[in-house]
């Protein structure tokens, strides 16, 4: 396993896939995402990027901060893009034409995925090209001012779904796109979160070289629609994991493995507060949003468990 | 109808030399500035790998560079904050363990380097 040392050399020394100069918000973690999953990939790499915020900051034209080959394409075909590339990489490879390995990353947001790329997505996966599909979660689609999408959880307040008078926010439970990934019954895919580097670079680099599509979803706490500090990103990607809120885990050749089990679970409050999209959880009439909340929380992480417990292979 | 063309004469799309925003500083964001104090990091590359910016360039010393506690550091340390780039999000001074990093006003941080 490779040090944070050696990590930081790849992800900011001198052979750095991803540079400065991008137009994120203060503080917005995709880059330390992205820059952490290209570091992981011992090969070139190939990105195609679907719409979405990675896409808008890092390509205002005429800047790039990609310092790999990239590729835009509309929000719903990242999927397709990176198939094509890889069955054309595949040609030319028998045919001689290029020698060379190389790993293909497609990237996502949640909207992106979730919702508008999900059909590419699954397709993808069942033909099983050799690709790895990233998401970065920030569970809405925050690049267009936070629309509620597949992601977005529980009681969260959108413009689309407003909390009022009769609305204490969004009232459906978010899908779990690593266990309809899975399902697809590829080699690898896993569940991280943008504070935890060496999960993240560990996970990558599984998804590199697995032996078929591998999908990396990673929770990306957006610091101006979840709207706290931006010095708090990383706080908030923590609690979401010490609240079991975003399990870490993997599911590897079918097999769940729980990478991080809290001894101490903290109640979700302490997740909860300080963001403006579940402020209005804390009014007295809105108090049974997080006693279900924190109950589906309990009960999804008790299902977890047992999955992992039984061994059964997805 | 438009004339049809087979693959080989569709137009590309807009094709872009790599790392351009190099060009584009967004130091000029910043309302906080992280100022670093060498003499408490331990290199531990917590702040380097968070920063969503790569404002915080690294180097191979092998001669090692004094840190905390008067400790010498070798192989990959960080250098100062390049401030060309970073947007003063105060993610690095929250997260290092070793309170190496405080977040001054812009305006304060100025003055000061003007005094010295
Ligand atoms: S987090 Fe702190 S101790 Fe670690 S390298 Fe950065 S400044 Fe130094
Ligand atoms: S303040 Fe933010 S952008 Fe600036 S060096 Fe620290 S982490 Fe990077």
């Amino acid at each position: 396993m490779p040090t944070l040392q050696e990590i930081a050399w790849k992800t900011d020394g001198p052979d750095i896939r991803f540079v400065s100069g991008h137009r994120m918000c203060s503080g917005c973690g995709i880059g330390a995402i992205v820059k952490t999953v290209l570091a992981a990939s011992d090969k070139p790499v190939v990105v195609v990027n679907a719409t979405g915020c990675l896409e808008v900051v890092t390509t205002t034209y005429p800047f790039t901060s990609w310092n790999t080959p990239w590729m835009h394409l509309t929000f719903e075909n990242a999927a397709s893009v990176a198939s094509g590339i890889e069955a054309a990489y595949k040609a030319l490879k028998r045919s001689g034409k290029i020698t060379d390995d190389v790993n293909i990353l497609a990237i996502g947001g949640d909207g992106g995925t979730y919702d508008i790329g999900f059909q590419a997505l699954s397709g993808a996966l069942e033909r099983r090209h050799k690709f790895m599909y990233l998401v970065y979660d920030n569970e809405a689609y925050m690049n267009t001012g936070d629309q509620r999408s597949g992601a977005t959880p529980f009681g969260a307040n959108t413009t689309t779904v407003p909390v009022g008078k009769v609305s204490f926010g969004k009232p459906q439970w978010r899908k779990n796109l690593v266990e309809i990934a899975a399902a697809h019954r590829i080699p690898y895919v896993a569940q991280t979160a943008a504070h935890s580097i060496m999960d993240l670079y560990k996970k990558a680099q599984k998804g590199f070289n697995a032996d078929g599509p591998a999908v990396l979803a990673v929770l990306q706490p957006c610091t101006t629609n979840w709207a706290f500090d931006p010095s708090l990103t990383m706080q908030y990607s923590k609690l979401a994991v010490e609240t079991n809120f975003w399990p870490l885990y993997e599911v590897e050749n079918g097999v769940v493995h729980i990478n991080v089990k809290p001894s101490n679970r903290k109640p979700i409050e302490e997740f909860l507060k300080g963001q403006t999209r579940f402020r209005h959880l804390f009014k007295p009439e809105n108090a049974h949003v997080i006693v279900e909340m924190q109950k589906m929380i309990d009960d999804e992480w008790a299902r977890l468990l047992k999955i992992e417990e039984s061994g059964i292979q997805f | 109808m438009s004339e049809r063309k087979n693959w080989q004469e569709v137009e590309l799309g807009a094709q872009l030399p790599a790392a351009t925003s190099l060009g584009y500083k967004t130091g000029g964001w910043r309302v906080l500035r992280p100022i670093f104090d060498p003499s408490a990091c331990t290199h531990c590359m917590i702040c380097v790998t968070y920063c969503p910016d790569m404002a915080i360039p690294v180097a191979k010393s092998e001669q090692g560079v004094a840190g905390k506690g008067g400790r010498v550091y070798k192989g990959v340390v960080r250098l100062a904050t390049n401030l060309d780039y970073c947007k003063g999000c105060g993610i690095c001074a929250h997260e290092c363990p070793s309170k190496a990093i405080t977040m001054m006003r812009e305006e304060e941080a100025e003055q000061a380097s003007c005094k010295l």
